[in-house]
């Protein structure tokens, strides 16, 4: 082949999508949220959905999701996220909902309403990060804080006997059968980023089938709270959260129905 | 049409009829008809969603859920579960979102009775939740004022982007009576501009947030509140009077309670006494200046509540002194008896004591 | 084959500095400024031309401030593709 009859094209293969807006996040440098939040926005507008998109953000760090993705968004109240998202999925069944839950908001204080809502089946997407940590109040133990880890409420790490046990929440709902696809990701790696943005386009496909709740954990880090640079959290969570929260899909439906 | 109805029932047919789009409810004595008449009603009829939460926490914030979407939405309880309530009630009245909540009231404090009672006044009035902010609060009187109430409660939620309540209680939940319905309504949906339906392209997207962390905006928002609260006292201030127009004593009752009050009167008129019966509708807003209109005229004024002597305060601030007035009440759940307040009518007011 | 070829474009006053892009990039492409951007942070730089445009940085980064290109080499004056059965041809006509 003559190098002289070839042009050199440039073209982008990755830019930021349009759904994720073009604003400051507020959050830390490094944090799993934003990547997750920028993979959503990629998934609603690979497939087209804005207009048919509603999310419910929780309390949490994840408060402002609705300032960063630019689909119509509510806030809820602390752990009562999954119940507004019922409510708006019942009355709006042809729309994609979605909320998107810390570990303290879905796995402490909202842990009722989880359960039921995916007991009930109910046609939404439950995007649950889990970072073992309350990050907006300061770095307190939550739900699903390791053993032995240390938080400014467990500085001493967390004693299984006297602070319960981390709760497993996603191996919980996986076992509920509203649940159609329960899936369990990270997004510290270029590979894992991309595996969980395929499961969160599932979970948003799935839901024009009617045939119950899709959830999906993020195994997430918390660079600031875990005291620890960025790199270092990602290597942390990789060493120490991964070996706990095992990545990989807990229920996958049946491809035939698909 | 004409039926004979418990209250709770006429509730439920009052909101399908109204073209209510969902309910979200849990079961609490003495109200539990409503979520029982609506699941096996509603939807065969109208498409109603009607689903049983799994709490009244749930429930208030399905509520807030679906009524950012700007769909007609209720619910319903009894005392306890309106506490439960109140983080939603809060949420929902910040984020100006429209909605009725019914409390059919029973016994407190704590887990109570189930008998009924009026002890939810300050909780429902002076806002049972965190913040300033307002409920419109109607305190139907009849099985009758059950089912129009509803009706009327959408179109205040709507018309103000504001929780609107009914103040029920057990008794009038239970017992049966003749009531004439409206006419069905269609369930129709008009796209608000402030609501989520999904963000088209030709505007940004709509959030539903009682979130303003930026102290001077969370100060705008209050005063915009309070400027709404304001507009709805000009303009929604409901009352009834009964054999006022010449009385020298006036008993304040609202609900079911001021029914019993009018046959009290009627007794004392029968004695002599001219005896009137003033019935605020709305609890907030408060009939404080029609209250007031009578201070010149009257002697004083006996309040009657199922409680300790909670609206007993606001018609106190009414009339600010110019006039004496005096409390009878009954709690626990027990319904005084005509002739007990007109006993205490005698002993307090128009006897000896003033 | 030759390494295929790619370029990244950094939106310097975004980056917050975490260096997650530049742990994850095979081929060493990102480093540090040595200088702090508007908001203060250490924000990421490409310092050699060995991008293959495989995206790991970008798809790492929280805050979406990496564009990704990559080349490709095509041949002038390509009009047309037809397809058949035994797979795409691509028609060119010779200056």
């Amino acid at each position: 082949m003559n190098v002289e009859t070839l042009d050199t094209i440039k073209t982008v293969v990755f830019e930021k999508t349009e759904s994720l807006l073009d604003v400051e996040m507020h959050y830390c440098p490094g944090c799993g949220h934003s990547v997750t939040h920028r993979l959503i926005a990629e998934v609603i507008d690979e497939l087209g959905i804005v207009e048919e998109t509603i999310g419910v953000a929780p309390v949490g760090c994840s408060v402002f999701a609705y300032n960063y993705i630019g689909v119509d968004f509510s806030e809820a109240a602390h752990g009562r996220a999954s119940a507004a998202a019922t409510g708006i999925k019942r009355v709006f069944p042809e729309k994609y909902v979605f909320s998107y839950q810390g570990d303290g908001d879905l796995a402490a204080i909202g842990t009722g309403e989880t359960i039921h809502t995916c007991n009930r089946g109910e046609n939404i997407l439950i995007i649950f990060i889990n970072n073992g940590i309350y990050g907006m109040t300061g770095g307190q133990m939550a739900p699903t804080t390791l053993p032995n880890m240390k938080s400014t409420t467990s500085p001493f790490g967390r004693d299984t006997k006297s602070m319960g046990y981390p709760l497993k929440i996603t191996d919980l709902v996986a076992q509920l059968p509203g649940t159609y696809y329960v899936t369990r990701q990270s997004v510290h790696k270029p590979l894992n980023v991309r595996r969980a943005k395929k499961a969160i386009q599932k979970g948003f496909e799935y839901q024009k089938l009617n045939k119950g709740t899709c959830f999906i954990e993020i195994v997430s880090n918390c660079p600031s709270n875990w005291k620890m640079t960025p790199v270092e959290s990602n290597k942390w969570l990789d060493e120490n959260m991964l070996p706990f929260y095992p990545l990989g899909d807990l229920k996958v439906p049946n491809e035939k129905e698909v | 049409m004409i039926k004979l109805m418990k209250g709770n029932e006429a509730l439920a047919e009052a909101a399908i009829r109204a073209g209510a789009d969902a309910y979200f409810g849990y079961p609490i004595t003495p109200q539990s008809e409503v979520l029982e008449y609506l699941s096996r009603e509603a939807e065969k009829r109208t498409g109603m969603v009607v689903l049983q939460a799994e709490s009244e926490v749930a429930s208030i914030n399905m509520v807030y859920g679906a009524a950012g979407t700007g769909k007609k939405v209720w619910t319903s309880s009894s005392s306890p579960g309106i506490s439960l309530m109140q983080e939603g009630i809060s949420y929902i009245a910040s984020a100006e979102l429209p909605c009725l909540i019914v409390n059919v009231q029973r016994g407190g404090p704590g887990l109570g009775t189930i008998q009924p009672a009026q002890s939810d006044y300050f909780q429902s009035v002076k806002g049972g939740g965190h913040g300033d902010y307002r409920l419109i609060v109607l305190a139907p009187a009849s099985v009758q004022e059950m089912s129009d109430f509803v009706k009327l409660s959408f179109e205040l939620a709507f018309k103000y982007r504001n929780p609107v309540m009914i103040l029920s209680d057990g008794a009038l939940g239970q017992m049966m009576e003749k009531v004439e319905f409206f006419e069905q309504q269609e369930r129709k949906f008009d796209k608000l501009d402030w609501a989520l339906v999904g963000k088209p392209k030709n505007r940004a997207h709509n959030v539903i947030t009682s979130l303003h962390i930026k102290p001077d905006k969370m100060e705008e928002i209050n005063i915009h509140l309070q400027k709404k609260y304001k507009l709805i006292e000009e303009n929604e201030i409901r009352f009834e009077e009964i054999m006022c127009d010449d009385a020298d004593y006036i008993i304040t009752a609202f609900g079911l309670v001021a029914r019993i009050c009018t046959k009290a009167a009627e007794l004392a008129r029968e004695k002599g006494i001219k005896v009137g019966v003033f019935r605020p509708i709305s609890l907030f807003p408060f009939p404080s200046k029609q209250i007031d209109s009578y201070s010149k005229k009257i002697k004083g004024i006996l309040d009657v509540e199922m409680n300790a002597g909670q609206m007993v305060e606001d018609v106190k601030l009414s009339v600010n002194g110019k006039v004496p007035v005096e409390f009878y009440g009954r709690m626990g759940g027990i319904v005084p008896a005509p002739d007990e307040i007109l006993e205490a009518l005698e002993n307090y007011i128009a006897g000896g004591k003033l | 084959m030759a390494k295929a070829k790619g370029d990244i474009l950094i939106n310097i006053e975004k980056c917050k500095g975490c260096e997650i892009c530049m742990d994850a990039c095979p081929e060493d492409v990102i480093a540090m400024s040595k200088v702090v951007n508007k908001k203060g942070y250490l924000y990421a730089v490409k310092i050699t031309d060995s991008c293959t445009g495989c995206t790991n940085c970008a798809l790492v980064c929280p805050d979406a401030v990496i564009t990704v290109f990559r080349e490709t080499k095509q041949k002038k004056e390509q009009i047309a593709t037809i397809t058949n059965v035994t797979g795409n041809i691509t028609v060119t006509v010779d200056k």
